[in-house]
């Protein structure tokens, strides 16, 4: 298969959603001693510009966009280790860390926020539901995170949106993140009166948001 | 004022959406699921209870398998027929099967002002308002708590909620916002109170409670507390699936209902293997992601055959039913509103669903609107209009009277007329002036169901609570605020 034959069929891999197709492109690429980071830039996102471009038009729907954002997961996962050989990193436009706070088991919202930022090039640290304010802290220090996302369904657990934001000050971490909030009782007014940097009603706003916060 | 409740009863009208034969296969799969994939519950009593039952359970994942038949002997405990009384013994609700009631919608987190009509987040004070201008309404039967009473602590927010549904109507209280077993205990303990002791709650049982499953095939930890503590107290639990197709359920309509189904009869078998006989009831809003964001619509064609089919599974259960209809997906009182709450309740209605949820919320359960709620209100007298379908007999037939006005008369001066007119339904936020009229005015539906709730706002007293109650209940708050 010529290069740019390889880079169309690693396209269509993420337009058609299949991860298997895109893993095997993947690792045929490095056997052809192709630059990982070319294989990327070049084969894999066009895919999934195109459906992105498709999802905003209205002609391609949420699964398939999950499908396409697995699909580039895969393959990049199967990049990675020629990646780190080479010495070289895929540029990404920010580390975000994610969670449901603590109390609150709601967990499809935050997933799906997290695997479109990931399509789109954020690193996304996802820690799950009823995550404990500490342990968001401790993460965000950890990988030196320039967002945190925090989700909550109900207005009893909402409030511990505001405890993060208040324990991001405390530790003196707060003007080094941007801070997004999301869950069905979210609004602009909350947003504003606990001090949050944005919220977005689904996911695909979230990647909108992320991209404006960072100025990416 | 009011004491009189708008149910539909006696039925002329039918739907078959599904044949025995198909629920038969729902109900198949929904034990092959919980037998062999299992559902999560993350609660260490339930996990007990499910374990003393033959259940397998994995203590790590909290998920429970359990087989077929302990499933059916379980449902077979529950009571097919009970009552959800009121503050005022007249407004009782028997949920029979012959008998359909509406409730407020809950739980908003924002309202549209009653006076200022701006967009603002809900207190303690919107809950107590909406109450008692429900209270007023004989088309509300019962309350949910509306909206979320976020001027108070989450820690007894609750409790205060009941407190003011209480103080500011006589009809029943179901609480969907009571969702962990301290809570439980003290809204029961205050449930007590009204009703005159333990053993009194429960023949007469003035609350109930609502939990959230949490899809897909999963429950919540204080969820299931919740409910336990409320099934002990003999008071009337349910458990309510939000399972959404393409995203918490499959993109299929079937799959969607096999998925909710699942979540639903294993948590009210908990309920009947940890205490036979108690009082349960299905409760479901089934719907399914717009398939362009993923965003939840709350309403459209699906949601509305939903609407239709759970009461088909409630019946083969034979537990009463409280079901998701109204809570239209629309930003504000309009067409969109009017469809969508239109068919939901239609379809939900035409099979007899007991408890309909319900009356006053846009933007998919989120925003009060006191027009949104009185024209709710009429969209449900309609429909209870027209599930009283055409009585064919003499006096309806009216030949005698068709014989005395012969070809070409007309039969407004006629007794049979004046007899039979006020069966003819008479709207109250339509729009049947001439057209000038309307030109000239320049106003419409929505500005009438809003003046009328501001009239009952300012002039309905509901019978108060004894204030010696109150102040029992004040003090039970209290107690949980200082623990």
């Amino acid at each position: 298969m010529q290069t740019e034959e390889l880079f169309q069929a690693m396209s269509q891999s993420i337009i058609d959603g299949d991860a298997d197709v895109a893993a095997s492109l993947a690792r045929q690429s490095i056997d052809l001693g192709i630059d990982p980071l070319q294989a990327i830039n070049q084969g894999f996102v066009p895919g999934i510009n195109h459906v992105g471009n498709q999802f905003s038009c209205g002609d391609m729907f949420l699964p398939e966009l999950v499908m396409a954002g697995e699909a580039m997961k895969t393959a990049i996962s199967e990049l990675e280790p020629e990646m780190s050989k080479r010495g070289t990193e895929r540029q990404v436009y920010g580390k975000v860390v994610l969670a449901t706070v603590q109390g609150d088991i709601h967990d499809i919202g935050k997933t799906l926020v997290g695997t479109m930022l990931a399509a789109y090039g954020f690193q996304v640290y996802d820690m799950g539901v009823d995550v404990p304010i500490t342990k968001i802290i401790e993460k965000t220090r950890e990988v030196n995170a320039n967002i945190v996302a925090l989700s909550a369904l109900l207005t009893t657990t909402m409030v511990r949106q505001k405890d993060v934001i208040e324990a991001l000050e405390d530790v003196g971490l707060r003007d080094k993140v941007k801070v997004m909030v999301g869950g069905a009782p979210v609004t602009q007014e909350w947003v504003q009166q606990i001090g949050a940097d944005g919220y977005s009603e689904d996911a695909v706003g979230a990647v909108g948001l992320a991209k404006k916060l960072l100025g990416v | 004022m009011t004491k009189r409740i708008k149910s539909i009863t006696n039925p002329k009208l039918k739907l078959e959406i599904l044949t025995p034969e198909e629920v038969g296969r729902i109900h198949t799969a929904t034990l092959d699921l919980i037998e062999n994939v299992g559902v999560r519950f993350p609660s260490q009593k339930a996990l007990d209870i499910w374990e003393a039952h033959g259940a397998q359970v994995d203590r790590d994942t909290s998920i429970v398998k359990a087989p077929g038949h302990v499933i059916e002997e379980a449902l077979k405990q529950a009571p097919p027929v009970y009552t959800l009384a009121a503050r005022d013994p007249e407004q009782d609700l028997p949920l029979d099967g012959n008998h359909v009631f509406v409730g407020t919608d809950g739980c908003g987190v924002e309202m549209l002002d009653i006076y200022t009509g701006k967009r603002r987040t809900s207190c303690l004070q919107d809950v107590a308002d909406i109450a008692r201008v429900g209270d007023a309404l004989e088309e509300v039967a019962f309350h949910w708590v509306a909206v979320s009473a976020q001027d108070v602590p989450p820690a007894t927010r609750g409790l205060q909620e009941l407190l003011a549904v209480w103080e500011n109507s006589t009809k029943h209280a179901q609480s969907e916002s009571i969702y962990n077993e301290r809570e439980a205990r003290a809204s029961i303990e205050m449930a007590a109170v009204i009703a005159g002791g333990k053993e009194a709650l429960r023949k007469r049982p003035v609350l109930s409670l609502m939990q959230c499953s949490a899809p897909p095939l999963g429950h919540d930890g204080g969820s299931l507390d919740a409910a336990l503590v409320a099934a002990e107290a003999g008071v009337p639990t349910g458990f309510m699936t939000m399972a959404a197709g393409l995203t918490t359920a499959p993109a299929t309509l079937a799959g969607t209902l096999v998925v909710g189904n699942a979540e639903v009869i294993s948590a009210t078998a908990l309920l009947q293997l940890a205490y036979p006989g108690a009082p349960v009831f299905y409760a479901a809003a089934q719907t399914v992601s717009d398939p362009r964001s993923g965003a939840y619509t709350g309403g459209g064609p699906e949601d509305f055959l939903f609407g239709a089919a759970t009461n088909v599974l409630s019946d083969f259960y034979n537990i009463p039913l409280s079901m998701g209809s109204f809570a239209t997906g629309a930003k504000e009182p309009n067409w969109h509103a009017g469809l969508e709450n239109s068919l939901s309740t239609f379809m939900a209605c035409i099979v007899m669903s007991d408890m309909l949820l319900g009356v006053g919320l846009l933007h998919g359960s989120r925003i009060w609107s006191y027009a949104q709620m009185l024209m709710d209100c009429e969209i449900y007298s309609i429909i209870h209009k027209i599930m009283q379908g055409i009585v064919v007999d003499d006096a309806n037939l009216a030949l005698d009277t068709i014989r005395s006005v012969g070809p070409g008369g007309n039969f407004l001066a006629q007794k049979h007329t004046l007899q039979h007119m006020r069966e003819i339904f008479v709207p109250q936020f339509m729009d049947r002036r001439p057209y000038n009229t309307w030109e000239e005015k320049g106003d419409d539906g929505r500005d009438w169901a809003l003046a009328k709730a501001r009239q009952i706002l300012e002039n309905h007293h509901p019978e108060p609570l004894d204030p010696l109650l109150s102040a029992e209940l004040q003090r039970i708050i209290a107690t949980v605020e200082k623990r």
